[in-house]
Order: structure tokens, then C-alpha cells, then sequence
């Protein structure tokens, strides 16, 4: 399985979500139909819960992956103000994982338990940061179109049915106003400065273009969660509009960028008031899922070091707080 | 104005971003979570200081160099930061004894020059003495933690300390009598005693020894480092340098 | 090894306005709960004072009970001004 941005899909051969059951409480389906906000201690059918928590973990753990490429190019920066917009933007993800783990956390886990099941792989993290960041370009082109990507996806989220994670997604998209527009700006200067940063950028665009579609998962004939998803008011559009939308956006501000994306079938379609485009290849989505993207492993080890290089400082916090607890006169603060 | 004073300020601003550029290699790599958000706010702080503080320098040199020109046109032997913040600092221990003893030395400094004769330089201190105040509190609270942990922290702590200690001595290295006598610079005589005193106390509560170790060979504010800097440079420094002229 | 323990976090965004529920973060003790707090809910100048709670000592209504609880004071609408007639012309009431 993987998410990607709250956007839940089975890679082919993987065993989809249970279907939904007509024994959900009688409670919870009233407050899905009146458009109301479930929360924590409600009567949860147990495939909803599962489901988010599952959903919710795979955000988190993509927004702390995430951090990874455009982590390293923070001691690379061309300029310092770069340095420090690289580093808040970093800071970040830490915070938006941050923020998804505690609404996970509201449905009766431990984050702990979700980082195990990250480290040891059995929960997945969103494809893209599988690729690598190779030029400084790079760190322009995920935040126009990987954050660009994230925003479609995340805003409808802002409306989940799920009252934490609805409030967790409000807050990220709030932060994030300024992740996509960085990374345009990086690519405007880029593009209007010397012909190698042009080209930069321009290279970059090539290999985060189709990525980025990715992100938006399989079509929807194909997406075998979906439909479940948008009868519990997780997801509130499809795949493939999702997709659509974004491709409509970037469009123009490909233009306005004076780059090019790398589909001659892009074109302007009167009829549909959409524009159309060519057919994304998922053979490499899935190939990437299944862990054989040009990074699955660089980013698994990276995170698996922190964690445990981190472990004895871990202990000595608790060792302290229990002999601060320990001693006379100890106050709770 | 005269070159010292730049050259003063220039030091204080290359302490800050060489710390900066430590502090950023923490970034997804941090013992927790929140410890990630932590680092990066600290980090993002003495960029700022950094960034300040070098186009001041800039401006008192009057050879037209901002920020950028000082901080990625300029080799190693031109840098003028103190050698405790460029060694590497991938343990968090090192990390956090280095955070104590350089924000307690900012904390006193800053609060001195808050009321320098330069006003510049007394505005970024103003504003940066409350932000040095937030690292030294953080990494008090890791050296308590970590001193006074487990065994394995608090010898992994002493081990820190006792490697940081050789290098405390350059930051109170002598500053032009001039610069001082005008009010521009603090008087490193007299930071010396208040930070001392205050990082013995943290390391006292934390149940570590302050450790008796000969000062390493200074020379950080005259351009003679350790071979450590030249390889954060280049990291820092290559894209840039490869595009000369380029706006980013 | 145990993890360290959830806190829950309220910020109150200005003077004059009660703390608000923000989220919640993992810390070994309240100092610390305190400070990561600080760093990861503020950044954005969104407050000027904090609390923490340990998540543990959160004594929460439950949905179950909640007609009991809730429901009652529905029909109490005497409890609201806009209950009471007032005569044309009457001011300041």
C-alpha cells in the first residue's frame, strides 16, 4: 500500500482495505450523512479506524521521508537567504509529520508503533521522495510541483470526516502556502538566469514531472480504495480529478516559467475545458512502491540511523525525569 | 571605522554561520521528532545573526561585499570564527556541549553589545540576546538530561565536554584595546569570568567534572583553522562558486 | 525501552483569549513538553502562552453519555434573553 498525501491506493497484488460492512453504528453513518465531524471517543466501525490510521501514519511518515531530499541540499544552498527558506521549509515537514502523528495517535496508537512499522517497512511513505535530488533545481521543482501535487491533494482533506486529522490538515495547508510558492520562485530565477541555470531548471521539470502525476495514484478504474474512501468522507475527489486539476494548474505556470513539461500530448481540449495529456506510466509507480525507486534504500537507512543513533539519548531522558521524579519534594512540573 | 571593526564584527558573523552550518546536518537526523524542530529553529537563529551580522561587516569594510560575497567568496583563511563551532558535530552530546558553551558566550557578549557604541551592531545584538537566551536554556536542559541520564549518557557527555573544553579559551582570545576602549567590542576579560561561572554551574547540576585541559592553539580569528573548515567551505561554497555572478 | 509520554498542547493565541486545544507532542517530562512545545507550535508567532498537559490526566466526557449530558439543556430555552418579549420602545434591557 502506499499514500500518498492522503491519497490511499493498493499497488497491484496487494490485498485492498475491507470493503465497507452495513454494520457500522447507526451513530457514525448519521454523522457521515449529515456532513458532521467524527471524532476520537465516537463509535468507530473498526475498518474506518484502520483505515485512517493507516492512511494518517503513511502521511506522516511521507512528510518525515520528505525531509530527506531537500535535507540534502541545506549545507548546498546558493544563497543564504536559500539557506535559511531551505532549512524553515525542512523544519517543516519535521512539524507537519509531527502534527499527523498526534491526530494518528487520537485513534488508540503510539507513535512509536507507527515509526517501528515504518522503519521495519511495513508501512510505506509517499513514492516520490524515492527520487533523488540531484541539482540545486531540484529543490525547485519539488516545491512547485511535488508541494504543488500535495496542496491538491491535501486541501479537500481540510473536510475529512475525521475531526483530527480534518484540523491536523488545516494547520499543514496553512504552513504550506509558502512551500509551493518558494519553490516557484527558485525556478523563475532559475529560468531568467544564466543558460546553465536555465538548463538546471528546465532538467529538473523532466524528471519531477512525471513523478508528480504519480503522486496522484493509479486511474480511478484502478484504485480500488477509493471508492470506500470517498463513502467514509476521507477522500472527497477522485484520482483522476485530482490529477486533472493539477495539470490544469501547472500549465500556465509552466508558461509563466518560460519551461517546458516534458509531454508533447499536453494541449488545450475546448470540449472538456480541461487540458488533455499522456498516458502516466505506473509500471514505475508500483516498481518504485515496491521498493525498487532509485532511493528506497538510502531513505529507509537514513531514517533507521537516526532512530538509532537517537536511542541513548532517548534513555537518559527517561532515566532523568524518573530520578527527578524519584526525589524529595518532586513537583509535577 | 577602521578595518578591526570590521574585522570584530566579521568574526562574530563567520561564529554564527559556521554554527548554523553544523547546526543544519541535524535536520532528519535529530534523537526525536521534536528535537528536529528544535535544532532547526536554533539553527535558523544564527543564520539570522549570520546574515546581519555579515552585511554589517560588509558595509563597515565599504568594498561593496554583501552577504553572499563574504559568506561563499571568501577561502578559509579568510574566515575569522572561533574553531569551537567548525569541527563536525554529528554526536548530539558534542552538539549540546558546544550549544552551551557557545550561547553562553553569545548570551554574555550579546548582552554587552546591546549597548555597543556601533548602533548596528548594538540593534542585532538587542534582538539576538533573547534568542542565545532560548539555546542556552535548551542546551541546559540536554546537559542535566544526558549528565545526570544513564551511565552511557553521562559518560558520553563527559567525553563531549572534555572535547569541547580546549577550544573555550579562543573565545575570549584578545580583541583590539580600541575597539574596546571606544565601547564598540565587549572586553573578553570580563565575558570570560561570567561565562566560565555560568557553564560550571550547568555542568555541576548535570554531575559532570569541568575539565582541566591545556586551551588548544588559537587562531581562528586570524584565519588559521582547523583542517575541518576547508571541507565544510567546499560543501557550503561549491555551487555558488560554480556559477560566479548567478542570482539564486 | 519506554516511550516518552503524550502531552497535550494549548496555546492561547493573544491576551484576552482563553488557551485552545492545539495538538499534542511526545516529551520525557513537562520541562521538556514545555519547550517542544514552544518550537513546534509557535513558530509562526501563533502564541504568547502555553500549556501542556500530560494526555494521561485528561479526564474526557464520552459519546455515550452524551445525551445524558447534553441533551437536557436543549429545552431550557428560558436560559436565553431571546426567550423574553420586550415591549416596543423599551431600551437598554
Amino acid at each position: 500500500m502506499a499514500q500518498v498525501y492522503g491519497n490511499d491506493f493498493t499497488a497491484p497484488g496487494e490485498t485492498p482495505a475491507r470493503p465497507a460492512t452495513s454494520d457500522e453504528p447507526e451513530t457514525f453513518r448519521a454523522l457521515l450523512e449529515g456532513e458532521g465531524r467524527v471524532e476520537p471517543r465516537d463509535d468507530l466501525p473498526d475498518a474506518y479506524r484502520r483505515t485512517l490510521v493507516r492512511q494518517i501514519a503513511q502521511h506522516a511518515h511521507s512528510e518525515i521521508i520528505g525531509m530527506q531530499p531537500e535535507g540534502n541540499w541545506i549545507s548546498r544552498a546558493p544563497s543564504l537567504r536559500r539557506k535559511a527558506i531551505l532549512m524553515a521549509k525542512v523544519q517543516d515537514e519535521a512539524g507537519h509529520g509531527l502534527y499527523l502523528y498526534a491526530a494518528a495517535e487520537t485513534l488508540g496508537v503510539d507513535r512509536a508503533d507507527l515509526l517501528d512499522q515504518l522503519h521495519s517497512g511495513r508501512q510505506k511513505y509517499s513514492s516520490i521522495f524515492n527520487y533523488p535530488t540531484l541539482t540545486w533545481a531540484d529543490m525547485g521543482a519539488i516545491g512547485w510541483l511535488v508541494d504543488g501535487a500535495a496542496i491538491v491533494n491535501q486541501v479537500p482533506l481540510c473536510r475529512c470526516s475525521y475531526g483530527p486529522y480534518a484540523r491536523a490538515m488545516i494547520r499543514v495547508c496553512k504552513e504550506e502556502s509558502f512551500h509551493q510558492r518558494q519553490g516557484f520562485e527558485i525556478l523563475h530565477t532559475l529560468s531568467h538566469g544564466t543558460p546553465a541555470q536555465k538548463a538546471m531548471a528546465q532538467d529538473a521539470v523532466d524528471r519531477y514531472w512525471w513523478p508528480s502525476l504519480m503522486m496522484f495514484g493509479p486511474p480511478d478504474d484502478d484504485s480500488p480504495n477509493s471508492a470506500q474512501s470517498m463513502a467514509w468522507g476521507i477522500k472527497r475527489f477522485s484520482n483522476d480529478d485530482l490529477r486533472q486539476r493539477f495539470v490544469d494548474m501547472a500549465v500556465p505556470q509552466a508558461e509563466a516559467l518560460g519551461l517546458t513539461l516534458p509531454d508533447p500530448e499536453i494541449r488545450w481540449n475546448e470540449d472538456r475545458g480541461h487540458h488533455d495529456f499522456g498516458e502516466v506510466d505506473f509500471t514505475e509507480l508500483f516498481e518504485v512502491i515496491k521498493g525498487n525507486g532509485p532511493c528506497n534504500a538510502e531513505r529507509m537507512a537514513h531514517r533507521v540511523r537516526a532512530h538509532e543513533d537517537g536511542a541513548w539519548v532517548r534513555e537518559a531522558a527517561n532515566a532523568y525525569a524518573d530520578k527527578q521524579a524519584a526525589r524529595p519534594g518532586a513537583d509535577v512540573a | 571605522m577602521t578595518n578591526a571593526h570590521a574585522d570584530y564584527v566579521l568574526g562574530l558573523a563567520d561564529d554564527a554561520l559556521v554554527s548554523a552550518q553544523r547546526m543544519g546536518w541535524w535536520i532528519s537526523r535529530a534523537p526525536q521528532l521534536e528535537e528536529d524542530v528544535a535544532l532547526a529553529n536554533i539553527g535558523l537563529d544564527q543564520l539570522g545573526q549570520a546574515r546581519t551580522l555579515l552585511a554589517h561587516a560588509g558595509s563597515l569594510e565599504g568594498e561593496g561585499r554583501g552577504e553572499d560575497d563574504l559568506a561563499y567568496f571568501r577561502d578559509e583563511r579568510d574566515f575569522r570564527n572561533v574553531k569551537l563551532v567548525e569541527r563536525p558535530q554529528t554526536d548530539f552530546a558534542v552538539t549540546m556541549a558546544r550549544l552551551l558553551v557557545f550561547a553562553t558566550w553569545q548570551a554574555e557578549l550579546y548582552a554587552v553589545l546591546a549597548h555597543s557604541s556601533d548602533p548596528t551592531l548594538a540593534g542585532v545584538a538587542g534582538k539576538a540576546v533573547k534568542e542565545v537566551a532560548y539555546h542556552v536554556d535548551h542546551a541546559r536542559q540536554w546537559v542535566l538530561r544526558l549528565g545526570d541520564g544513564t551511565d552511557e549518557s553521562h559518560l558520553r557527555m563527559q567525553v563531549a565536554v572534555d572535547a569541547e573544553w580546549p577550544f573555550v579559551e579562543e573565545l575570549f582570545g584578545a580583541v583590539d584595546p580600541a575597539l574596546v576602549a571606544d565601547g564598540i567590542a565587549a572586553d573578553p576579560t570580563v565575558l570570560r569570568p561570567a561565562v566560565l561561572g555560568r557553564v560550571g554551574r550547568v555542568l555541576g547540576e548535570a554531575t559532570l567534572t569541568v575539565p582541566h585541559l591545556a586551551p588548544a592553539v588559537a587562531g581562528g580569528r586570524e584565519g588559521l583553522h582547523t583542517e575541518h573548515l576547508g571541507f565544510l567551505l567546499a560543501e557550503m561554497q561549491h555551487l555558488s562558486r560554480s556559477h560566479p555572478g548567478a542570482s539564486w | 525501552m519506554r516511550d516518552w509520554p503524550l502531552w497535550e498542547v494549548f496555546v492561547r493565541s493573544r491576551r484576552g483569549l482563553s488557551h485552545v486545544h492545539v495538538g499534542s507532542l511526545h516529551a520525557p517530562d513537562a520541562e521538556m513538553a514545555l519547550r517542544n512545545a514552544r518550537d513546534l507550535y509557535t513558530r509562526r508567532q501563533e502564541g504568547v502562552s502555553l500549556w501542556v498537559v500530560p494526555a494521561a490526566e485528561i479526564v474526557a466526557s464520552s459519546p455515550d453519555e452524551a445525551d445524558a449530558f447534553f441533551d437536557p439543556a436543549a429545552d431550557k430555552i428560558y436560559r436565553h434573553p431571546t426567550f423574553y418579549d420586550v415591549p416596543e420602545g423599551v431600551e437598554h434591557l
